[in-house]
């Protein structure tokens, strides 16, 4: 950042505020606004307010509150935050979609923006149709598609399909076209909302390859807004978190995605499941509750065990019935599985399974853990239960390993068990 | 870099915000539009544009039987059909240039929340294609106009026909401006979609489309002057056909019309436009 600082920003944002109405926005027909005006009015309740959100009626609220952040040229940016932080909406405004409600944005550079890939992509044209439709909407050149048209079609593996109707193109395909258009086009400022999530592995790789070219190679400026911590590792230079509408940290890479874990780590000893919240994916089974017990809090040193009890409410007979503990880095990468012995059970309204977990191998950091529970006969699993982000622990910094930070970027997630050890000399 | 010129984003201020540059700027995408507007009609038919054609061919038809054979309203001397086609071919380039306009945010409110370019795009390249389907229709018409000069009919091509594309833009830039204003009204109100395509119903009654203007005096005949499409129905029929009477100061007074419509249509549009995404 430092050494940019001759140079003008490319990207100036000064105290930029967004509001969005709440609860109004149901009233699209002069009917429904009728009915507003006429309820308000005899004191009645709103009939076109959702129900659950009276409390929004009239309300405002700041998506973006007093935003300040300047990016220089050639910086890749990554922009992280829990739903609803702002980051959405940050870009939105960048790339013009809709207008903010204060402050300014100044921008020195052309701006490829990338919040959907294959905006404007017709069912009905061709692949090549729709290159030039897509290509032009983000504001290319007819002549420069023309120039660039064999090097789109050769990135987009679709070669042999291009003359077909997209609508004959699987999932795959369409994502791969509509991607090589917004990766061609010629730009200084690359916005990017988690598109990068979709095409197979390979393609992926190869996404994240072309944009880390942009940034690195040809000096392009890259916003990117991802879940994805690995992809911001990868691609990104500088991180800023947002919350709440604001940046509450901008600076290294490592320690955004630090802050960011702190940030969405928010778990309670006890939590409880309401219908239709867990509502059960089969007649089978359904968890009404989990708990963490024999503790008091979610801290853990890697030498303890945690101890959890999930209620479950088995609603018909079940047999081979797992518990699937998934447990994810800083919510978001897969460190790996823990699976329970297979049970039976009888239909009841409660029963207790208490599953002792070995934490011994996790590194130091926080750990979010999806909950599932599956029917696994034979080769196939069946889900009757798939929770997010049910539960959490904090493994604290290990005495084991010295007084060093662990660098999960570099070293994983796992402390590998070593059995034994010799030295000779 | 350098040359690159700064964009300023700020809260939306003012209520006239447009520039002929950017769109200019943006001609290829205007281009695409239009192209992809032509090509979908073709696509899954198998009469593809020939569908442009029977459309007026066939309330043409009805028409002559309806008002001409039973109603027995006059034509001012012109073969029924041709003088009725020609009402409905200019009428039809008026109305669906006004309801597809009418509905340009909801119609595109995918592409609208996703990307940036000048939202105006859009209502011109549909402008545009109104345009073109009505070129085709007028091919059509043409050949029926020489199978009646040649079937010994009192027509003539004449010099007057010069003033025809005089009049084509000006009912495309009038169906532009009331297309934007309903579209900005659409934006906020549903029902405007409902009120537009029964609106233009009745306009069509309130035009010289069916009737000649011979035909109607008095105060009838004054209202009608009102009607920007009044003089521009006329006219046409006058250009081209050589039936009624030049109208000149209705015809200046639709031009006035024309232009304060494009203008509000512009301004509405554009404060339509800023925040549209996010009260859908």
């Amino acid at each position: 950042m430092e050494q940019n600082m001759t140079q003008k920003p490319i990207i100036e944002i000064r105290g930029l505020k967004k509001r969005y109405r709440m609860g109004k926005v149901t009233g699209k027909t002069l009917k429904a606004d009728w009915q507003s005006y006429w309820a308000r009015k005899h004191g009645r309740p709103d009939p076109n307010v959702k129900i659950g959100h009276e409390r929004l009626i009239g309300q405002t609220f700041m998506a973006l509150n007093g935003i300040d952040l300047k990016v220089y040229p050639g910086e890749a940016v990554g922009i992280i935050g829990i739903n609803g932080a702002g980051k959405s909406t940050m870009l939105k405004l960048i790339s013009r979609i809709t207008a903010p409600t204060e402050g300014e944005i100044v921008i020195r550079g052309k701006i490829a923006s990338m919040l959907e890939v294959g905006t404007g992509f017709n069912p009905e044209l061709t692949g090549r149709e729709n290159v030039y439709m897509n290509g032009t909407i983000l504001g290319m050149k007819k002549a420069e598609i023309d120039a660039k048209m064999n090097e789109i079609i050769e990135f987009s593996e679709c070669r042999d399909f291009i003359d077909t109707p997209v609508k004959r193109y699987s999932s795959g395909m369409y994502v791969k076209l509509a991607f090589s258009v917004a990766a061609h086009l010629e730009s200084d400022i690359i916005i990017m909302d988690e598109v990068l999530a979709v095409g197979d592995v390979a393609f992926q790789k190869k996404c994240l390859a072309k944009m880390s070219h942009a940034a690195q190679e040809e000096g392009k400026t890259v916003l990117y807004v991802s879940h994805n911590m690995s992809t911001i590792r990868q691609l990104c230079t500088r991180c800023i978190v947002m919350k709440e509408g604001k940046i509450i940290f901008d600076g290294d890479v490592e320690e955004a995605i630090r802050i960011y874990s702190e940030e969405s780590f928010r778990f309670d000893m006890k939590r409880s499941f309401k219908q239709p919240e867990a509502y059960p994916r089969s007649q089978e089974a359904a968890l009404t509750s989990l708990e963490v017990i024999e503790r008091d809090n979610l801290t853990c040193s890697a030498d303890e065990f945690l101890k959890i009890r999930f209620n479950t409410k088995i609603i018909q007979p079940v047999q081979n019935l797992s518990y699937i503990v998934s447990v994810r880095y800083a919510g978001t990468n897969l460190v790996g599985t823990y699976i329970s012995d297979a049970i039976s059970a009888e239909p009841c309204e409660n029963a207790n399974v208490d599953l002792k977990l070995d934490l011994s191998s996790f590194a130091p950091g926080k750990y979010f853990c999806d909950v599932r529970l599956a029917t696994m006969k034979g080769r196939t699993v069946r889900y009757h239960e798939d929770l997010q982000a049910a539960f959490g622990f904090e493994i604290s910094d290990n005495e084991g390993i010295g007084n060093f930070r662990w660098d999960a970027g570099k070293w994983g997630y796992i402390l590998l068990p070593i059995e034994d050890m010799e030295v000779t000399q | 870099m350098e040359n690159q010129k700064e964009i300023i984003i700020r809260p939306p201020t003012g209520w006239f915000n447009f520039s002929l540059r950017e769109i200019w700027e943006y001609r290829d995408l205007i281009k695409e539009f239009v192209m992809r507007n032509f090509k979908l009609i073709y696509k899954q038919t198998i009469l593809g544009p020939a569908w442009l054609v029977f459309n007026p061919i066939i309330t043409s038809v009805i028409f002559t039987f309806v008002f001409g054979q039973f109603a027995g309203i006059s034509t001012d001397g012109v073969p029924q059909f041709l003088f009725y086609m020609t009402g409905n071919s200019l009428w039809s380039l008026f109305s669906t240039s006004v309801q597809n306009n009418s509905n340009v945010f909801y119609a595109n409110v995918n592409v609208f929340g996703k990307i940036y370019f000048p939202r105006l795009a859009t209502p011109i390249s549909q402008a545009i294609s109104c345009l073109i389907n009505f070129m085709i229709q007028f091919a059509a018409l043409l050949l029926f106009f020489v199978f009646y000069i040649v079937t010994g009919s009192p027509l003539a091509f004449s010099v007057k026909m010069l003033l025809i594309p005089l009049l084509l833009v000006q009912t495309s830039l009038l169906a532009l401006g009331v297309g934007l204003i309903f579209s900005a009204l659409t934006a906020k109100y549903r029902d405007f979609s409902f009120i537009i395509s029964l609106g233009m119903q009745l306009w069509m009654y309130v035009s010289p489309v069916v009737y000649p203007m011979s035909l109607t005096g008095g105060w009838m005949y004054k209202i009608l002057l009102l009607n920007p499409m009044t003089p521009i129905l006329n006219n046409f029929k006058w250009a081209f056909l050589g039936s009624g009477s030049f109208m000149l100061w209705s015809w200046i007074l639709s031009f006035v019309v024309t232009g304060a419509c494009l203008f509000l249509g512009i301004a509405l549009f554009g404060k339509v436009e800023k925040t549209f995404v996010d009260t859908v």
